[in-house]
């Protein structure tokens, strides 16, 4: 009891030392949001997007800057700020930074409005489904509306995804589980609002912000759940606590492995790993394009960082019971994510099994637990992002008269039409599946060589053979594009403005970067663990 | 010892191909500009190899000549380093050779609807300059790298210019071959987290994993093994891991056919003995009933059904399946003699199929038709290409005094006093080559004329068709200029070889002699 109050109530007497340069990249990116929300209340309408990716755009280099700045005289071994609330370490440093720079691409994305009138959002999300308001600002037709109505975009989705990003980052920071719980409510919940935007096929996409809500809200408990066994069995929240707790004691296993197995639970659901995945493939497919583009690459990153830290800093200590279970999930999500994804039709769901398949992979690296292991799950996650990214970039593309064309038949012989947008895509798609000379390939084998060296054999050829079995689907789409014929009333490709250029661009030259010259990355990633503190 | 003036050599033979790949693919508009640009860089890259072909010395005391190496990913110990040994600088010299003449072959051919011959020639170069440098690798994870990615251009060969059902030929091509390359990555990592171990610091250098992996202990090196030879079976192609080889020579334009099964499937023995062998001396020797069995099912099952075949780019595939099942089996026989009958055998294989291949796709180009039943008697009207077939038959079949003979007799006579009941149920696969190949051109050639294809071509359907008449004789006409010079060089090596075989073999001999100490093995009968 008297633990717990000391928790409630931090001594008076001496605040905690905050070390401000240290988490000035959150402060700007929550800062930002709050004053995204402040644009929204006072600006005129038509103001309010140019104002609003401005601040973003503004927002996300300046703690980029404050990032550059602070990683310059940083302490190799990590540094615990706010009562031990942060870990600001080198792999806590290393997300920060990869999450900054998929965010600039994600708001390229976000923020476009020449591949679709107005952009990919919806002009006000009150507008039912159905109605004249949602023909109008599907169409453009006005014939009772002013010309202010055409158009538009909710641009309240700009501070939504600062404050999610906000979120990420101290997921990835988070040294204790409660904050942990915190920054997950602050990344998930702009994320649903974001999932239910969808300019066009509004019921799709509500239908998915409900889905991702429920699912969600199950996920968040299940990980509440487990901090609170956690919480009994070490009478703390702090993950070095735990971890010590577990070191050499005779508490109850049950409320240890218990909260351990609800709690991962809830950090499975959100990197959507299999079989926790069910959410993934219909949020995927109907959210818009651009915020599906967020959430796969952003999301990941966050959700693995979190494991990542949870599994290292709080249970390395017990992983011998329980890294059976993690390498069946792994095995599960892989398999999962290659054979279902053999059978989809929609391009987007079929982006979303192969990003269950990856997570497969991402957790063999996390269970890893070597430093190796750290380094090349981070290098998978920076790797895995960029291409992602421009993968929704290039989809978001091909459109016909009703939105974007993403059942797979439509997508017959986009080479011949335009072949420059179909060399990127089977680009990305072999950088998918881990063709050499793509990050993909060096993410890939980094991580299963640190899985190796840990004696994980078995479960690095199951790896590999799920990774041949994935790339029948993306090879499926490459002879789509290539060796099909195109069909009459087939979709064309839009000529992107600059701004869905830039962050496809973006994407590919990264994701080609780190597959010929990788070596600054893996430095990068490999410079320094958790501070276990 | 290894010159700088060798390593400039190796490092051009790598980038010309490239640079004319990128030249070329700006000339799409232009096909006549294009090809005339992709035949000056094949025979500039002709021209190099043949450089690095006198500057390489059998003799010397180094194995890898022409080395050069640059760091590539340092954490990994990865390393950009190249260099031959007599192995694959014969075979560099091979793939050098047939280029030039497979854009000489390709010249008149019609593409598909919408394809460009720049886009064509492109991918072709691309394709010699990954497999040069497979062959050249010296470090195994540039080996898996330049492995996989050899499937790009050929994927997209196969599948954008290839026959009707090309799109399945080339998924299927390209999977069988990713999925044998992961499983050999695995293996590949491996090597690497024994060499940390052993070394403090993991390395890919090929002859420093020699070192540390022939030591260990007999049941990992079974299981790492396993993984290169998996990846090595299918693409050799070695029954029961061949069947992706009929569809994709089946479905692929002609000069691509030569490609696949005369350069592509090379990498598969020569993996045998780069790799297998010397990497893992003790399984190798393990395993050998299990690769043997492989190797003589392929002799005898590839004879028996390129007999069946009606398809003569499939009867292709089938008769290659069994001459790789031969070179499989002098290379486990573990005797010089086999060996260096298994490497000539390589280089032989590439020119004589490589011929076959050409000269039946010129027959392919007369009829339109790729069924055999479609032919029948066409020496009558045309007695060049007739005859041209009949050497290509004889050499596939191994006829004395021809190239493939020399290499057939010394994998035979070297297997026999170690493996004598597989070699000898080998030379039912000789025997069944005799029938297959004549029976082949028998149809084709013999007899009156005859088959839809060209009787349609003579005269369109239904008409008589007159060999005698000049109609007749104008729409089928025999060998002209191009086809002569594609073929010539060809079978001036298939004769010159067959007489003289000594130059490739003073090249081969001493490099398959440095593989044989490192299985330490000592020949069963000591020969001069």
């Amino acid at each position: 009891m008297a633990q717990l109050l000391t928790l409630v109530q931090p001594a008076k007497e001496a605040l905690p030392a905050i070390n401000y340069s240290a988490i000035m990249p959150v402060l700007i990116v929550l800062g930002a949001a709050c004053i995204g929300v402040l644009f929204e209340a006072f600006l005129p309408r038509h103001q309010r997007w140019g104002w609003q990716v401005g601040l973003t755009l503004v927002a996300i280099a300046a703690a980029g800057v404050a990032l550059a700045t602070y990683v310059t005289d940083a302490p190799a071994e990590g540094e615990v700020t706010l009562a031990s609330a942060l870990a600001v370490d080198r792999p806590a440093l290393f997300l920060w930074g990869t999450l900054l720079a998929l965010s600039v691409g994600a708001v390229l994305l976000i923020a476009d409005r020449s591949v679709e009138p107005g952009g990919a959002l919806v002009a006000n999300a009150a507008i039912r489904p159905g109605t004249v308001q949602d023909r109008e600002q599907r169409l453009g037709a006005t014939p009772h509306r002013t010309e202010a109505v055409r158009f538009q975009m909710q641009t309240e989705v700009f501070p939504l995804m600062l404050f999610s990003l906000g979120g990420m980052m101290i997921f990835c920071a988070a040294n204790d589980l409660l904050t942990m719980f915190i920054a997950l409510e602050v990344l998930s919940l702009p994320l649903y609002l974001m999932a239910g935007l969808a300019r066009r096929r509004r019921l799709l996409s509500q239908e998915a912000a409900v889905k991702y809500f429920l699912l969600g809200a199950f996920a968040s408990a299940f990980f509440l759940y487990g901090l609170a066994l956690l919480y009994g069995y070490a009478g703390s929240v702090r993950l070095s606590d735990i971890s010590n707790a577990a070191a050499g004691t005779d508490r109850s296993d049950t409320l240890l492995f218990g909260g351990f197995g609800l709690l991962v639970v809830g950090l499975l659901f959100k990197g959507s790993v299999g079989p926790f995945h069910t959410w993934t493939p219909d949020v995927y497919q109907g959210a818009p394009t651009p915020v599906t583009a967020f959430m796969a690459a952003c999301t990941k990153v966050a959700a693995f960082g979190g494991i990542l830290r949870v599994l290292a800093v709080g249970f390395e200590s017990t992983n011998w019971e329980w890294r059976g279970v993690l390498w069946a999930i792994a095995v599960i999500s892989m398999v999962i994510g290659a054979v279902l994804g053999l059978t989809q039709t929609d391009i987007k769901r079929m982006i979303a099994y192969s990003s269950i398949a990856h997570a497969g992979f991402l957790l063999i690296g996390a269970v890893v637990l070597t430093p190796d292991g750290l380094s090349s799950t981070l290098f998978y996650l920076l790797t895995y992002g960029f291409t992602t990214l421009a993968t929704f970039g290039v989809i978001s593309l091909v459109r016909d008269a009703d939105g974007e064309a993403t059942h797979l038949s439509q997508w017959a012989g986009l080479a011949k039409r335009s072949p420059l947008v179909a060399a990127v895509f089977a680009f990305l798609l072999l950088a998918l599946a881990g063709l050499p000379l793509t990050s993909g390939f060096i993410g890939k084998f980094v991580v299963f060589s640190a899985a190796f060296a840990e004696g994980m054999e078995v479960l690095v050829v199951i790896a590999l053979v799920a990774s041949a079995v994935a790339a029948f689907f993306y090879l499926r789409v490459i002879v789509l594009m290539y060796f099909s014929e195109p069909a009459t009333d087939g979709p064309t490709v839009t000529v992107p403005g600059a701004f869905t250029t830039a962050a496809i661009t973006l994407g590919v030259l990264v994701t080609l970067l780190l597959g010929i010259a990788p070596a600054f990355a893996l430095d990068w990633a490999n410079a320094g663990n958790f501070a276990l503190r | 010892m290894t010159s700088s003036s060798g390593s400039v050599l190796l490092v051009l033979l790598l980038l010309v191909p490239v640079a004319g790949a990128l030249v070329v693919a700006f000339l799409r508009d232009n096909a006549r500009l294009a090809k005339q640009t992709a035949l000056l860089f094949s025979l500039g890259e002709f021209v190099l190899a043949m450089l690095a072909w006198f500057a390489y010395e059998p003799g010397a005391e180094a194995r890898l000549q022409l080395h050069f190496s640059v760091d590539w990913i340092p954490a990994f110990g990865v390393h950009l380093s190249f260099g031959v040994d007599g192995i694959a600088l014969v075979m560099i010299a091979i793939i050098a050779l047939l280029v030039p003449l497979l854009i000489g072959a390709s010249w008149v051919d019609k593409l598909p609807e919408g394809r460009s011959a720049g886009g064509f020639l492109a991918l072709i170069l691309v394709e010699q300059a990954l497999t040069i440098g497979v062959f050249a690798a010296t470090d195994v994870f540039v080996f898996y790298v330049l492995f996989e990615l050899m499937l790009v251009p050929m994927y997209f060969l196969i599948g954008s210019y290839g026959g009707a059902r090309r799109q399945y030929a080339a998924v299927k091509f390209f999977l069988y071959s990713f999925l044998g390359g992961l499983i050999m990555l695995a293996s590949a990592i491996g090597c690497y987290v024994m060499a940390a171990e052993e070394l403090g610091q993991g390395t890919f250098d090929w002859p420093t994993l020699v070192q540390v992996v022939s030591d260990a202990p007999l049941t990992n090196q079974i299981w790492l093994f396993l993984g290169f030879f998996l990846a090595f079976a299918v693409k050799a192609p070695l029954v029961p891991l061949h069947t992706w080889l009929p569809d994709a020579a089946a479905e692929s334009p002609i000069v691509v056919t030569v490609l696949l099964v005369g350069i592509l499937d090379k990498v598969g023995t020569f993996g045998f003995l780069r790799y297998l062998l010397p990497m893992f001396p003790d399984a190798s020797k393990t395993l050998t009933p299990l690769v043997l069995v492989l190797a003589v099912a392929g002799v005898l099952y590839g004879a028996l059904l390129a007999t069946g075949q009606r398809d003569m780019k499939r009867f292709i595939a089938y008769v290659s399946i069994a001459h790789f099942g031969f070179i499989a089996l002098g290379i486990f026989a573990f005797s010089s003699q086999s060996q260096v009958g298994s490497v000539s055998y390589m280089v032989n294989h590439s020119i004589a199929t490589g011929m076959l291949i050409l000269v039946i796709g010129m027959v392919i180009a007369r009829g339109g038709s790729t069924q055999i039943a479609d032919y029948g008697g066409m020496f009558a009207v045309t007695p060049l290409l007739g005859g041209m077939l009949l050497l290509a038959g004889l050499t596939t079949l191994s006829l004395p005094g021809t190239n493939s003979f020399i290499s057939e007799f010394l994998v035979l006579i070297g297997s026999y006093p170690r493996e004598p009941v597989y070699t000898i149920l080998a030379t039912i696969g000789m025997i069944m080559a005799a029938l297959y190949v004549l029976w082949f051109y028998q149809r084709v050639m013999h007899g009156p004329v005859r088959g839809n294809a060209l009787l349609g071509a003579m005269s369109g359907p239904g008409a008589v068709a007159d060999p005698e008449t000049a109609t007749g004789r104008r729409a089928l006409p025999d060998l002209d200029g191009r086809e002569k010079a594609v073929l010539i060089p060809l079978v001036v090596l298939i004769i010159g070889i067959g007489f003289y075989p000594k130059p490739v073999l003073d090249v081969i001999t001493p490099s398959v002699e440095k593989t044989m100490e490192s299985v330490q093995l000592s020949d069963p009968v000591e020969g001069n």
